[in-house]
């Protein structure tokens, strides 16, 4: 009876209006920073009015608000997770509900994620309860080059996941690129380039001429819309993130940088960026880097290496662990934990538990634009604290409180229900359908 | 027989040995070589030296080239150890030589005074890792439309098809594997468009030439049978049965019955689907049926009720936590992800318990990859499984989650008295791991097969590179 009254409570949980921040103050903690600086014993973080004011020593905390001691459990600040589709489709297999891509729409750069996020998917609510509190998510190309453009959400399912929308535009070159382009790479840049003078030529850029759209029969590669989108990309404004793998094609996107000084890129994937580490470390282009990906999957991938993000980050380049090229954004703190592992192996590149842990907090909200703000907790940042029943990059951890702007998240979800009703296969008294 | 229900589904090897010699007694003594057969005349009929012939059915073809490598003898001392059976020994001994286990035990265990011996001081040594579902070498790397050789999606049923013919051998994947992943052996299973997809194949993870070389010897042979989504779409999609799962299972059941009638015919004329199928119902090929959801997983055992045949693994049990009981009643093995879920309908009900939950019930359980990539992080999948049961008050031992991924796979594959567990005789796959293989920061330092060092963490020679990434960016790369 006792377990029937808590899951009761747990469900109405499910559905409470959300709680106002609090002001919460975490003691006893192995607390992570988030910004790759080592864990401080003993530490403590306090968030008021939803926003960090202290996260260090115990001994130098404010007083006032509800403590948490925690036992001397890890205490991080929020997972990033970037890129993902979270909140864009709930099986992603199941067409009507995946709004991931969209073939059968004229529209490719002009698509804005922010109009379709639910904050009450399931694929939140159980991210959520995996420690991720914000997220970069976004469309992904289907019929041109041009994914659209991804949103930074946060993950505390309230009315309004989206904190920025059209934070970046997404693009695929390589063979992702060249496929969608009409058949080749060559086709890709030269969309590339015609879209982005198309963007210049309506803010005014003199002597460029403006065409409605490039098209062929059945196909439109850019309309007019799209090309309105890019505006921000070519002056600088939105971020450009280009997914590309084999280092000629990582090469080419740096070059791109001598044509239109103002693109603010991030390479996304680069499988093969180890062997051309020190020209995007020159470049000062952040990657958000496969991070456990060594197969030659595609004839773009032969490099591929799970030491690609540890050798891309001793050459200086800034990197974040791509959420998309694992099975869900989940196990970004098992690749994580694996970056570390690499350190123990003769020949390999990894990173150091504070820097792998960065790689996934506070690295890729700098490159999402929340440097300072989000996956770091630091004075001003906002209130994402995770308390963690074990290691958080050690596989099987997971958060047993999560807080999203000072708010305590339910960390129930359609599995954790599950969960609790199989718990037991006792069916002697009703059917597993009246155990809710 | 195979019409009478009322003979056990599940033959002993003995019977099934039995069964296999009644059906070609009047050839067994006839010289392989001879292919005195004339094929219109049927299968059991007997030889003259003048016609043409196959070699007849149950003769081993495509037979395992597969020799174990050159072995030192060797004995790992001061590790702990999980044997895969479930147990853990501190402080432990594991003395391999001739490519065989020879002894296990505490640090008492006598070791040779002229062998090779390595200090295992702080390090772990399970049993070789085995892989109970892989597409290495049928999907192979790269994943270009030319390799594409997991799927005979031109019918629903194509049992005649064996996916041993379209591995190939140079996949850089099975390298991935075995450095990263301490895999061993690994079942190639043809994919899941078919309802019956054609017969597996269980290989050693020895770099190879030929996929016969890679062939494990004496293993018996699985036959893919796939519920759910997969065969009624694509079948359905083309205006085909099945369109519909009562289409899956109406199509199932027609072809267990002609296989049936087969089996009953002398005279029947040679078909190679049908052989297959009457080896499942002889218990010589062991069902390896993907299927998500319990109601489905419920049906099929009562078809195989119905036939006379039993299902060995259900892979991709997504769903095998609601009806535990019912499968440990039915003993077969669920061969699941750690975390896998909500990709496709038949996956939403997904749980990081299902491992926790089956073994509740004292249902087998098997960690398994269908992944290139997890396949090189099974034990960290094991891990994560346990983890999960801990949480819920089920009290799972390490040992007990690196038998998932060991002992169990080999159960299920029909290899368990070979390998799967450190015990005195069997195979001497081994992996020596530099920390807990439990622990995400643990990787194979070492991994033997048959005794033969295949890879070594600490010689960059003693690492295997296919043909196919010879110079080509990264070769020889730690990956």
């Amino acid at each position: 009876m006792k377990r029937l009254l808590t899951l009761a409570l747990s469900g109405l949980a499910l559905t409470a209006t959300p709680a106002l921040a609090q002001d919460v103050t975490v003691t006893n903690a192995r607390l992570v920073i988030g910004d790759g600086s080592a864990p401080i014993e003993g530490g403590a973080v306090v968030v008021r009015g939803g926003r960090v004011v202290y996260a260090g020593p115990a001994s130098g905390a404010p007083a006032g608000g509800m403590t948490i001691d925690a036992g001397g459990a890890w205490v991080t600040p929020g997972l990033f997770a970037t890129v993902t589709t979270l909140g864009l489709a709930d099986v992603a297999a199941v067409g009507e509900s995946n709004d991931i891509t969209a073939n059968g729409s004229p529209f490719s750069a002009a698509l804005d994620a922010s109009a379709a996020i639910n904050p009450t998917s399931q694929h939140i609510l159980v991210h959520r309860a995996a420690g991720i509190t914000r997220a970069a998510t976004t469309t992904l190309p289907s019929g041109s080059i041009f994914g659209g453009q991804g949103a930074i959400i946060d993950l505390d399912g309230d009315a309004k996941p989206v904190m920025q929308a059209r934070a970046f535009q997404m693009i695929v070159l390589g063979e992702n690129g060249g496929t969608r382009a009409g058949g080749s790479r060559v086709a890709a840049h030269v969309l590339l380039r015609a879209a982005l003078r198309e963007a210049q030529a309506l803010i005014g850029k003199a002597g460029t001429p403006q065409t409605t759209e490039i098209a062929k029969d059945d196909a439109l590669f850019l309309g007019r819309f799209d090309a309105e989108a890019l505006v921000p990309v070519v002056t600088g404004q939105q971020k450009l993130y280009i997914a590309v793998d084999r280092a000629a094609d990582i090469r080419a996107v740096l070059a791109l940088k001598a044509e239109y000084p103002k693109l603010d890129l991030v390479l996304v994937g680069a499988s093969e960026g180890w062997l051309v580490a020190k020209e995007i470390a020159a470049a000062g282009i952040p990657v958000i880097a496969n991070g456990l990906t060594d197969l030659p999957e595609s004839f773009e991938q032969l490099g591929a290496t799970q030491s690609n993000a540890g050798r891309l980050a001793r050459a200086g380049v800034k990197v974040a662990i791509n959420a998309a090229t694992m099975q869900d954004p989940r196990r970004l703190q098992q690749v994580a934990g694996n970056l570390v592992a690499l350190t123990r192996v003769p020949g390999a590149s990894g990173m150091e538990w504070d820097q792998a842990f960065a790689a996934i907090s506070s690295v890729p909200a700098e490159i999402s634009g929340l440097g300072g703000k989000a996956g770091v907790l630091k004075p001003g940042a906002l209130g994402d604290v995770v308390l963690w029943d074990g290691d958080p990059l050690e596989v099987g951890s997971v958060p047993t409180k999560v807080f999203i702007g000072g708010v305590e998240q339910s960390l129930e979800s359609h599995q954790s229900r599950l969960r609790n009703r199989y718990r037991d296969l006792d069916e002697s008294d009703l059917p597993k359908a009246y155990d809710w | 027989m195979f019409a009478d229900k009322t003979v056990p589904a599940r033959l002993g090897r003995l019977a099934a040995l039995v069964s296999a010699l009644a059906l070609i007694a009047s050839v067994t003594v006839a010289d392989a070589r001879a292919r005195g057969k004339d094929r219109k005349q049927g299968k059991d009929e007997e030889t003259s030296a003048s016609t043409l012939a196959a070699a007849k059915p149950g003769e081993g073809v495509f037979a395992s080239t597969y020799k174990p490598f050159p072995s030192i003898a060797t004995a790992i001392r001061g590790a702990t150890i999980f044997d895969g059976r479930g147990n853990r020994i501190d402080n432990g001994v594991v003395f391999m030589s001739g490519g065989k286990i020879v002894a296990v035990g505490g640090p008492d265990t006598p070791i040779p005074a002229d062998i090779a011996v390595l200090d295992g001081t702080g390090k772990f040594v399970t049993p070789g890792i085995i892989d109970i579902h892989s597409h290495l070498g049928d999907y192979p790397s790269p994943g270009v439309e030319a390799h594409s050789d997991g799927n005979e999606a031109t019918a629903p049923t194509t049992p005649e098809v064996w996916a041993e013919h379209s591995v190939w051998p140079q996949d850089p994947g099975f390298t991935r594997a075995l450095v990263n992943g301490g895999i061993t052996a690994l079942q190639i299973l043809p994919g899941s468009a078919n309802l019956m997809g054609g017969r597996s194949v269980t290989l050693k993870n020895v770099p190879a030439r030929t996929t016969q070389a890679m062939k494990f010897p004496g293993a018996p042979y699985g036959l893919k049978m796939a519920c759910g989504e997969n065969p009624k779409r694509v079948y359905g999609s083309r205006g085909r049965m099945p369109s519909t799962r009562m289409g899956n299972l109406a199509v199932n059941r027609e072809t267990w019955l002609a296989a049936i009638d087969y089996a009953n015919d002398e005279k029947a004329k040679r078909d190679l689907g049908k052989e297959t199928l009457v080896g499942v119902l002889k218990g010589e090929i062991l069902v390896h049926n993907h299927c998500y959801r319990a109601d489905e997983m419920a049906l099929v055992l009562d078809m195989a009720k119905e036939m006379g045949y039993r299902v060995s693994a259900f892979h991709h049990a997504v769903e095998a936590y609601k009806i535990g009981d019912l499968l440990r009643e039915n003993d077969v093995c669920s061969a699941i992800w750690a975390d896998w879920y909500g990709f496709k309908m038949e996956s939403y009900d997904g749980i990081l318990e299902n491992a926790a939950f089956l073994q509740r019930e004292g249902a087998c359980v098997v960690i398994h990859s269908d992944d290139a990539n997890d396949i090189q992080r099974l034990n960290q999948e094991a891990a994560k499984a346990r983890a999960a049961g801990l949480r819920m008050g089920i009290d799972i031992s390490e040992g007990t989650a690196i038998q998932w991924i060991t002992y169990n796979a080999a159960k299920a594959m029909g290899i368990e008295k070979m390998t799967g567990s450190l015990e005195e005789g069997k195979m001497a796959d081994v992996v020596l791991w530099n920390g807990n293989p439990l622990s995400v920061y643990s990787r194979p330092e070492k991994v033997w097969i048959d005794g033969a060092l295949m890879f070594d963490a600490m010689d960059p020679k003693r690492r295997p590179v296919s043909d196919f990434e010879l110079g080509q960016p990264g070769e020889g790369d730690v990956k």
